[in-house]
């Protein structure tokens, strides 16, 4: 399952995998995507979406983490 | 005495190992620039006493949030002798950074790899001396939920306490903490060299059991059948515990108290036995309940099951204005308001904070639960009980949503929600006790700051002037119930029931202990004189007011030290009290109007 290239988190399909290219945020969010193991290189993959929009949950290494989709789309990926 | 601080980031097990070292013996503190209270215990340490401190947990010590700031505070004010820092062996690659930031502090520190029991599971092995070459500190390997490590970490802490004497004051780490340089490098280069982690990380037992319970369409079902049988199982599990509990306190008024005060003066008798007893015991009765809903409680928060939770209530949330992790506070309001109110330091944006802080004291926390137990087996038969109640909680959730969606205009923000997702995780028994026997604890607390005194004024107020009949309307009760009856009477509130509302404004543990008091009876002989007293229609117009209105005095003062504003705690004061009414008596005038 290869992705485009500068593909956005928020537009993955469950299941699919991509590495972190760019991180497209503002200094206080980029802090806390960095601490939370966001970091330019690292696999990342969408494990699920919750329903009616809700948000993604995504697995980078050992840590599983849920943000929405408005702050994965600043997130932008190349192919694994 | 030396000082050690016990920092980590979140579910590390950071409080779990502090529990464990301080067995029953914290305390909550104060310390010179902060605001929040922390928790810390004397303990022994290579033979000398020290104290422990519980700093909150934090991702980053250059972060925003407050927890962050608090950390960054205490260290920059306070001297500490060594740091404890605690990390999740299973995400080491990226929590290590927690540990560099610290290092450059120059500290004496020692690191605690805690989880080594999820870490083993998930194929991780660390080279704790690799590591502690690289690091220039000690590293240690724990399971603070079992104890394995544990006596071996307090070793080694204790001989870096003794060995290595701090020579930065805090204005020395106040100046470094500005400056954060080559952390990336070095952490890269440490797991690079002391880590072997499997390429693909899959925690399967998770995986499965989030399969299921993180179903798109099944997830939202599950999770509210899941809360419904827990309620149920506190309830039906609870009862018999309750009546046995009534009946030891009857037993001991009958046989021991009443003929060792016999020989009292009357007014004496009285105030000690249909004050101070009465009041005590109905609200001691319902002690049982209240541990073992705190029980069930605690066993959710330490799963990892709120936070699935937040994942699958995020999307409705955000409608309303707030978030995931309001709805998780929202349920730890269950249980109390006090620490939920403090939970929300975990939100950077003011108006998100503020708008979930204003919803928490309207959920149903377990000192109001027990009134609601009390005036529903007092007024419904038995096989109404269970309806009566899933309405309650069904309308404290409907004046949340209510309020959020009226005041979310105010507080406009655009906070990311980003959460982890910890492993599933069964607390032991231990840590249920542990904190089964904090909240034994923190209510018989209460009950000596509030409750006693609370219904020897009750008593005080219904038995004043001696010259009437207690609690008639000549008694300084039934003058204060006068006063407020062209409020009250709209909502079909009496004055006996106005006066333990009044009271129920300092704490709602006080509300069934007054009842007790003003009609100086208990157990089955109180609820039979409330029943022939009211109807059911007034009797749910007070539940519903008692609901709503202002939780307790805690709650208030937690919300203006949180919000650090005075006009904030007076709007939600004004804002519960005027809905509490409002819904009342749409109610109670409603339902007269149907005829009922």
């Amino acid at each position: 399952m290869t992705i485009a290239n500068n593909m956005k988190l928020n537009s993955l399909n469950p299941g699919q995998q991509g590495v972190i290219n760019a991180i497209d945020a503002e200094q206080g969010l980029h802090q806390r995507l960095n601490a939370m193991g966001f970091r330019i290189g690292k696999k990342i993959e969408l494990i699920r979406r919750a329903s009616f929009n809700g948000p993604l949950h995504v697995r980078i290494g050992a840590t599983d983490i849920i943000l929405r989709g408005i702050d994965a789309a600043r997130i932008q990926l190349i192919p694994a | 005495m030396k000082r050690i601080a016990l920092l980590g980031m979140p579910n590390t097990g950071k409080s779990t190992l502090f529990n464990r070292l301080s067995g029953a013996s914290a305390r909550v503190g104060n310390w010179p620039g902060i605001t929040v209270d922390l928790m810390s215990a004397k303990i022994l340490m290579g033979g000398h006493i020290a104290e422990l401190i519980d700093l909150p947990g934090l991702y980053d010590l250059h972060g925003f949030s407050d927890d962050e700031q608090v950390v960054r505070h205490f260290l920059s004010n306070n001297m500490v002798d060594l740091a404890i820092i605690v990390l999740n062996s299973s995400q080491i690659d990226r929590q290590l950074s927690l540990a560099l930031q610290i290092k450059n502090l120059g500290l004496p520190t020692i690191l605690l790899l805690n989880m080594q029991d999820e870490a083993k599971r998930a194929g991780i092995s660390i080279d704790t001396l690799a590591m502690s070459q690289q690091l220039g500190f000690p590293v240690v390997q724990i399971s603070a939920k079992y104890g394995d490590g544990c006596p071996q970490a307090l070793q080694v802490a204790a001989k870096q306490l003794a060995d290595k004497k701090n020579e930065i004051s805090p204005q020395a780490v106040a100046a470094l903490l500005e400056a954060d340089v080559q952390i990336e490098q070095d952490m890269h280069n440490i797991v690079k060299k002391s880590v072997q982690m499997p390429a693909e990380l899959n925690d399967e037992t998770t995986d499965k059991i989030d399969k299921v319970l993180l179903h798109p369409m099944f997830g939202l079902p599950l999770f509210f059948i899941a809360m419904f049988l827990l309620f149920q199982f506190i309830f039906s599990a609870g009862a018999p515990l309750q009546a046995g509990m009534a009946w030891v306190l009857a037993l001991l008024r009958s046989t021991i108290l009443e003929p060792l005060l016999s020989g009292l003066p009357v007014w004496l008798n009285g105030l000690l036995l249909d004050g101070i007893f009465n009041g005590i015991s109905t609200v001691a009765a319902f002690v049982p309940i209240i541990v073992l809903f705190f029980l069930v409680m605690s066993m959710v928060e330490d799963s990892g099951y709120l936070s699935r939770a937040a994942f699958l209530m995020d999307a409705l949330m955000s409608k309303i204005g707030l978030d995931g992790r309001g709805f998780v506070m929202v349920l730890m309001g269950f249980g109390c308001n006090v620490p939920a109110l403090m939970g929300t330091r975990v939100m950077r944006s003011r108006p998100m904070r503020l708008l979930t802080m204003l919803v928490i004291p309207l959920s149903l926390c377990s000192a109001r639960l027990q009134v609601f137990l009390f005036m529903i087996a007092a007024l419904f038969k038995p096989q109404q009980a269970a309806y009566i109640m899933f309405t309650l909680y069904m309308v404290s959730f409907f004046t949340i949503f209510l309020t959020a969606i009226l005041f979310k205009g105010q507080y406009k923000s655009t906070e990311p929600f980003i959460l982890e997702l910890p492993p599933y995780r069964f607390p032991t028994p231990r840590q249920i006790w542990l904190r089964g026997w904090q909240e034994v604890k923190y209510f018989l607390n209460r009950a000596t700051k509030f409750i006693v005194i609370g219904v020897v004024m009750v008593w005080a107020l219904t038995h004043y002037p001696t010259n009437v009949p207690p609690a008639s309307v000549g008694t300084l009760a039934g003058q204060i119930g006068a006063l407020f009856a062209p409020i009250l009477n709209p909502i079909g509130i009496d004055t006996q029931l106005a006066i333990a509302l009044i009271f129920g404004f300092v704490a709602k543990e006080i509300v069934i202990g007054s009842l007790a008091v003003i009609y100086g009876m208990q157990g089955d002989a109180l609820s039979h004189q409330i029943a022939t007293n009211i109807d059911w229609v007034q009797g749910m117009s007070f539940m519903l007011f008692t609901l709503i209105y202002t939780p307790c005095l805690s709650t208030i003062a937690t919300m203006k030290s949180e919000s650090k504003s005075s006009a904030f705690m007076w709007l939600s004061i004004a804002w519960s009290l005027g809905l509490a009414w409002v819904v009342s008596f749409i109610f109670y005038q409603g339902a007269r109007a149907l005829g009922f």
